[in-house]
């Protein structure tokens, strides 16, 4: 008989080895994140794909699902502190959608949405954050990262170039770039790097790309996150 | 620079998971890291200058700026601002022309708070180019600023500024214990491993860093990994403001300590272990790293340990201050010369620690209570303190009592009979477990020291009724936001969310929504924090807000709302600008 974790009491069949996450997006189940990738080793940071497993609290990207598990996914308390938890990366940033060219193709917009957030809750930090633009290619605007790694981790793990660094301790964390300068334009970063191209939000860019396709016409402009990220990550 | 830089690495083995000693080691030569020694650090460990510029960063010991020639840190724990390091701070600050938090223009001083020494029986304290300063007072303030105005070094100026005294004021089972030695050692080998292992467990000894797992339990865990290597470490970062009773066993009973970690490598086949020593206990670097060639020489370490087939060593690896770094895997990382970030779990180290290899990390007090059963049983321990907490605990005490130290009493004392013995009166409450703990109020002291009661890792800290606990909410929340690591959203925005809604009331700037908020903001920082340091960071809030919800009620504002921010300080830079002070160029916060 196969293993089976249940989530909101839906029964979901499993295999050895497998996260939560894993489980429940091969069985068609979304559950919110932004620091996972199913192309890379799980994060945990974000702490977005919190779910409730036996009454406690786990990231669902990193926790290993176990027969029997009663995980809920749904429920008002987790909607509920999920867009807090939302609410904190969009304040501790700089984060002005409609001025932002990645508007309706950011992940953090997506699930800002998705977790019906209409304000920013806490007090914003103003943090002081840096444009890098010296790469003919790509843009970095540090006002709008979010920590997810996902470029340390693309740019390491596919790239085999490690240009992306995670620096700084507490609110003071900050993304750094490796070469000489500790600008872009002096590191080994291409426009064909996948690290170039992995940023949910709009912190790393791609220089003269910003509007073809239209405002109103863009990937959450038409479909809801939860549909996009399945259809993308469901194997 | 290059030779200096080359022989550090070359002594450290080019080994990057070194790198933590040897930045110490620039750090201290230098007075920072700079951007060509990261590169010369790079090449010669083969690792990207990212890894390096990433853990200078992390760590408030290392700098990629210049400090002062004298390095000058005032331990910013609670029981320091009781006993006055307000005032000495702003006066070192006035006397050598320094701002708190920066480096004089001549950089021969910089001046800045650290987080709590672990010396606040013996306070206000500081840190000196890392070493420890005790009994600092407005008189020692100005002979210092002279010494360092004549530029006398370190090595001329009076030994007892760097004086720190055990005061151990209460011994129990442990701390009368005088086994010569190898005792431990000897009495494991002819008892046996396995039968050892097994009186640890008859003796019912948990952790004693505050999470309370049972140690028999972890090691036979740990032993059963089919894996070649294993490892032992010794968690000696004890960082939460309060404690310091590690100190204080590392200084007068090392040898048991290195014998109990000598007993864990023997029962689970580990052949290297390490003890990881706060950076800011330097001061027992040296006579840590004499004991174990003391020991080495004995046959106590080494090869063929005591005549048996055992080969075991110690290293110690000193930490640049990281709160985080006491959390085990984050001390794991760090080890491995790494930022001190937590690691997701599972796996645990017991199956994946120290490079991966099945792990034991235990506290000092662990260590020192496994020496004492393998000399004498498991009964003995069992038989004192609780059913679910056997044996004793060493307590840290500080705050406002005669007598600040070290006790020990078995598990299951009372709060009243420890505030009794150490002389305190007029107590309003206790902060039982540091920061991270709990506060307990005057109708609580028939509360008991014990795993289902009142855990500590041994911080017990007095406030009498002259105290406003506001204060210490405030210093304790500053703490966490302060030492966050900033993986996890919920601790890295939180915990700075925190300490700005906390400020709001404090500073009486709250209305009648914001300790709603406030309480809501703490179950989120609880409730989805990554590690013990978030989950735990709320709590000053929580149980004083329980315990005391006036006092918080009271610091509000009788209006519905305000703005989170200072309106008429906001314009300042306006004013200045248009250079103006007239009535019509300030603003009123909210009509009242």
């Amino acid at each position: 008989m196969s293993k089976t974790i249940s989530i909101d009491g839906k029964e979901i069949p499993f295999q050895q080895g497998q996260t939560i996450m894993e489980a429940a997006t091969a069985a068609g189940v979304y559950i919110p994140h932004l620091c996972h990738s199913p192309d890379y080793e799980p994060h945990g940071s974000c702490k977005l794909c919190s779910v409730k497993v036996n009454g406690r609290n786990c990231t669902a990207c990193t926790f290993p699902a176990m027969d029997g598990q009663e995980i809920v996914n749904s429920s008002k308390e987790l909607a509920e502190d999920r867009k807090k938890i939302t609410q904190m990366l969009f304040i501790e940033g700089n984060h002005f959608c409609p001025s932002c060219e990645k508007t309706g193709n950011c992940q953090l917009q997506g699930v800002a949405y998705h977790l019906n957030m209409l304000d920013n809750h806490y007090p914003h930090f103003f943090a002081d954050r840096e444009i890098d633009s010296s790469h003919a290619d790509i843009l970095i605007d540090h006002n709008r990262c979010i920590f997810c790694s996902l470029c340390v981790r693309a740019s390491k793990e596919t790239d085999g170039k490690n240009v992306f660094s995670i620096s700084g301790r507490g609110i003071n964390k900050r993304l750094i770039i490796n070469s000489d300068s500790g600008k872009l334009e002096d590191s080994d970063i291409t426009i064909n790097d996948c690290a170039a191209h992995i940023c949910p939000t709009g912190a790393i860019l791609i220089k003269r790309t910003g509007y073809t396709v239209p405002i109103g016409q863009r990937v959450y402009d038409q479909q809801q996150i939860d549909q996009v990220t399945l259809a993308k990550e469901q194997p | 620079m290059k030779p200096f830089i080359q022989e550090v690495v070359k002594s450290n083995d080019f080994k990057s998971t070194r790198l933590l000693a040897i930045l110490r080691d620039v750090q201290a030569k230098f007075r920072f890291i700079s951007a060509d020694a990261i590169e010369i650090i790079a090449e010669l460990l083969a690792i990207e200058r990212t890894q390096i510029i990433s853990v200078i960063e992390f760590y408030s010991f290392f700098h990629l700026r210049p400090r002062g020639q004298y390095d000058l840190l005032i331990s910013d724990s609670i029981t320091d601002h009781m006993m006055g390091k307000q005032s000495l701070i702003a006066q070192l600050s006035t006397q050598l022309n320094v701002a708190i938090g920066s480096v004089r223009e001549d950089r021969l001083v910089s001046l800045d708070n650290t987080s709590c020494t672990g010396m606040c029986d013996q306070g206000p304290a500081g840190l000196i180019n890392g070493y420890t300063l005790t009994h600092l007072t407005e008189q020692r303030i100005n002979e210092i600023v002279t010494l360092i105005n004549q530029q006398i070094p370190l090595s001329d100026w009076p030994a007892n500024y760097f004086e720190v005294s055990d005061n151990i004021h209460k011994s129990n089972l442990l701390l009368t214990q005088e086994i010569y030695q190898g005792e431990a050692l000897t009495a494991t080998l002819n008892r046996g491993l396995t039968e050892t292992l097994e009186e640890i467990n008859i003796s019912g000894l948990r952790g004693r860093g505050g999470a309370g797992f049972n140690t028999a339990m972890k090691w036979h865990f740990c032993s059963e990994e089919k894996e070649s290597e294993r490892y032992v470490i010794c968690n000696a970062d004890e960082g939460e403001p309060g404690t310091f009773k590690d100190r204080v066993i590392l200084n007068s009973y090392a040898n048991q300590v290195f014998e109990g970690m000598t007993v864990c490598a023997s029962i689970i086949g580990s052949k290297q272990g390490f003890i990881y020593l706060r950076g800011e206990y330097l001061h027992l670097y040296e006579p840590l790293q004499n004991i174990l060639d003391q020991r080495r020489k004995q046959g106590l370490l080494g090869k063929n340990i005591s005549q048996s087939d055992l080969d075991f060593d110690i290293e110690i690896c000193l930490g640049a201050g990281a709160y985080i770094c006491g959390e085990e895997s984050a001390l794991i990382e760090s080890l491995e010369g790494k930022r001190g970030i937590p690691r997701n779990r599972p796996p645990y180290p017991v199956t994946q620690g120290y490079l991966n290899k099945p792990t034991v990390v235990n506290n000092v007090e662990t260590f020192l209570a496994v020496a004492h059963i393998a000399v004498n049983g498991g009964k003995q321990f069992a038989d004192l303190g609780t059913k679910k907490s056997t044996g004793t605990k060493i307590l840290s005490i500080s705050g406002d009592c005669q007598m600040p130290g070290i006790f020990e009493y078995p598990f299951g004392t009372s709060i009243k009979q420890i505030l009794n013995d150490c002389g305190a009166k007029d107590v309003l409450g206790v902060q039982v477990g540091g920061p991270s703990g709990t506060f307990i109020s005057d109708n609580e002291f028939d509360r008991t020291l014990a795993f289902e009661d009142l855990a500590t890792g041994g911080s017990f800290i007095i406030f009498n009724k002259d105290r406003n606990i506001l204060d210490l909410v405030k210093n304790f929340t500053h703490f966490f936001a302060h030492e966050s690591c900033g993986f996890c959203t919920p601790c890295r925005v939180g915990t700075s969310l925190l300490r700005k809604q906390l400020d709001k009331i404090v500073d009486g700037h709250g209305s009648s929504g914001d300790v709603v908020a406030l309480e809501e903001l703490c179950q989120i920082v609880k409730n989805y924090s990554h590690c013990g340091l978030g989950q735990t960071a709320a709590n000053p809030i929580l149980t004083t807000l329980q315990r005391y919800p006036e006092i918080y009620q009271k610091q509000l504002k009788d209006i519905g709302f305000e703005p989170g921010f200072d309106l008429d300080a906001s314009l300042e830079t306006a004013r200045q600008l248009a250079n103006r002070d007239d009535s019509n160029a300030h603003l009123t916060q909210v009509e009242e």
